[in-house]
């Protein structure tokens, strides 16, 4: 058995959670190769080389890959997907984009954003924005999944192996790249922070948002949100946390103005501790807390940053 | 323009689902459903295409047991023309649906095909790539807008650093996200008028489709419950536990 890990990365660096999703690979097949296709990727194919476990890297260096379009993409996995038997990637929203392509491509069903590996054939996932966790056995030769990288660990360092790089000749006449619009931030990316803050509703608008800026500052925090929160168009959409936004899984999750909704609830309820900070004593989100603050957010943050 | 809008039956998003005691699966008996929401959003944006004279005709589908009617007459009184129930008491996988749609792709040659991008039972985010992929379309998933422009349409999606836009030769596949749009509620009248419109049925099993199970539901469970916490009684109290409780800052 032999594992292909789709590399998630930004061309400049590898993401993180590239190391997560071999660390799920590791529990299938003792040999798995990792695929880095896009543009100027050098240094994102050195670090996947170090990723313990890996053994071969394959570089796909284009500028056609430049933007994963997964049109492309998809064809060029599905081009040299032969020998694998599985293929995984990150469940991130490149992850979901491509992957399905490649599974449909291949005539197989794929198994979306696995928490765990029982046997080669055999993963867990949340069904019903996390209310349930289904454990599916996969009857395909070839398994194709998504792996939701929150629920495993990173992968330990190793020297580096064998880098290839491979040339794909692909004109995508289907879609083209227009523009993108990137949420800059000097903060850790929600899904790799140890601690997160978010926001909800009750922080009222996008200015007051800045109360969580010293908080955030002080534990070296990601700030995210509640989809009511995105909606109003207070902070991006990216910082939404949850069902149909990212799941995070930090040492720290502090909630603030926040309900707790089931599809809130779902993208952190796995987080080692939570705190809550909402003023209404019945808010559903305390039943999750381990640390539930009743009170005004108003007064409660500038509280709790001079006290940090 | 035709547009094709495939819904999908699901428990209602209030609703928090149940496991079984045997475990074999989530209960639904009893349970309130409705249309998925992200369908919603499907058919809304479906809909205001047609309102900005960039469609012609907004036709939903739905595939699943006879209940997934009640869903297809929302979507008529919300706006599509016409419906269609593709027939099967299966379950199925998202690769199965695809190819379902993607037989009924080929019977209506709708130039776009707007769907959402995941269910919120199954959470899977497939059907909409697999079945641009079947079809060998464009796909442009979670969607945030759309605009349809001579011969492409643009979408701007919704993606882990922020937004990104692409162009989309048509025909085109689209899954929503949640900003998308705000669905409208059906009116009265358009309920009525909805009992009037063209409602067809296909019995899956004439798609000529392989509907083999490829993955097996070997059993459902609750999810590992967290234990009961506490309330703190200030901010200095919550900073102490954290710190020599829960020990997670220093
Ligand atoms: C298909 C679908 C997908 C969804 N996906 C997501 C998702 O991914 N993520 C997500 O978050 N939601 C999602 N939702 C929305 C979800 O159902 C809730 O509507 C949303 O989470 C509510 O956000 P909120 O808690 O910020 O707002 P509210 O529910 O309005 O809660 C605001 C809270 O703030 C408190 N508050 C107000 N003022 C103060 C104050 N001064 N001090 C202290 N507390 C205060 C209130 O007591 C209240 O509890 C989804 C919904 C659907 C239908």
């Amino acid at each position: 058995m032999k594992v292909l890990v789709i590399a998630e990365h930004d061309n400049g660096q590898l993401k993180a959670e590239t190391s997560k999703v071999v660390n799920a690979a590791v529990k299938v097949a003792s040999s798995i190769e990792v695929l880095v296709a896009g543009h100027n990727v050098s240094e994102a194919a050195v670090s996947a080389s170090e990723i313990d476990g890996v053994a071969k890297v394959h570089v796909v260096d284009s500028a056609a890959f430049e933007h994963q379009l997964a049109e492309n993409t998809a064809d060029l996995v599905v081009e040299i997907s032969g020998g694998y038997s599985h293929i995984f990637a990150s469940a991130s929203t490149t992850g979901k984009n491509i992957l399905p392509r490649v599974a449909a491509l291949l005539d197989t069903s794929q198994i979306s954003e696995i928490i765990d590996v029982i046997d080669s054939d055999t993963f867990k996932r949340p069904i019903y924005a996390g209310n349930a966790i289904a454990t599916v056995k996969s009857l395909d030769a070839l398994k194709v999944l998504t792996v939701r990288a929150s629920a495993f660990d990173s992968q330990a360092q190793q020297s580096p192996c064998e880098v290839e790089t491979l040339s794909f000749d692909v004109t995508n006449t289907l879609s083209e790249f227009v523009s993108i619009e990137q949420t800059e931030s000097e903060r850790p990316e929600l899904n790799a922070a140890p601690v997160v803050i978010s926001g909800g509703r009750g922080m009222q608008n996008g200015e007051n948002f800045a109360l969580l800026n010293g908080i955030a500052d002080k534990l070296g925090a990601a700030i995210g949100a509640s989809r009511a929160a995105v909606d109003a168009g207070f902070v991006p959409n990216d910082m939404q946390v949850g069902q149909t936004g990212k799941i995070v899984a930090p040492d720290l999750y502090i909630a603030v103005g926040i309900s707790g909704a089931i599809q809130h609830l779902a993208g952190m309820k796995d987080s080692k501790v939570i705190v809550a900070i909402n003023k209404d004593p019945d808010a559903p989100i305390f039943q999750v807390a381990d640390y539930g603050l009743v009170g005004d957010l108003f007064d409660m943050l500038p509280e709790l940053e001079s006290a940090l | 323009m035709k547009v094709l809008v495939p819904i999908k039956r699901v428990i209602d998003y209030n609703v928090k689902a149940r496991v079984k005691p045997d475990n074999t699966d989530v209960d639904l008996t009893n349970v309130k459903m409705a249309m998925n929401p992200f369908c919603e959003i499907a058919i809304e944006e479906a809909i205001r295409l047609k309102e900005a004279g960039n469609a012609s005709e907004v036709i939903a589908v739905s595939i699943g047991d006879k209940a997934c009617q009640e869903q297809l007459r929302t979507a008529l009184a919300l706006g599509a023309d016409k419906a269609i129930h593709i027939q099967t008491d299966a379950k199925l996988e998202s690769l199965h649906i695809a190819k379902l749609l993607a037989k009924l792709v080929e019977q209506q040659q709708p130039e776009l095909v707007i769907l959402g991008k995941q269910s919120i039972d199954s959470d899977n985010n497939q059907t909409g790539q697999m079945l641009a992929a079947l079809t060998k379309r464009s796909q442009g998933t979670f969607a945030s807008k759309v605009v349809v422009e001579s011969g492409k349409v643009q979408v701007t999606r919704e993606v882990d650093g922020g937004l990104q836009t692409v162009s989309l030769s048509l025909p085109a596949v689209v899954t929503t996200d949640l900003r998308l749009n705000e669905p409208r509620y059906a009116s009265l009248p358009n309920i009525m008028k909805a009992k009037r419109k063209p409602l067809e049925t296909i019995e899956a099993s004439t798609l000529d489709v392989d509907l083999t199970p490829r993955v097996e539901l070997i059993k459902v469970e609750e999810p590992s419950k967290r234990e009961s916490g506490v309330i703190v009684e200030s901010v200095s109290e919550l900073v102490t536990k954290l710190k020599t409780e829960a020990k997670v800052i220093s």
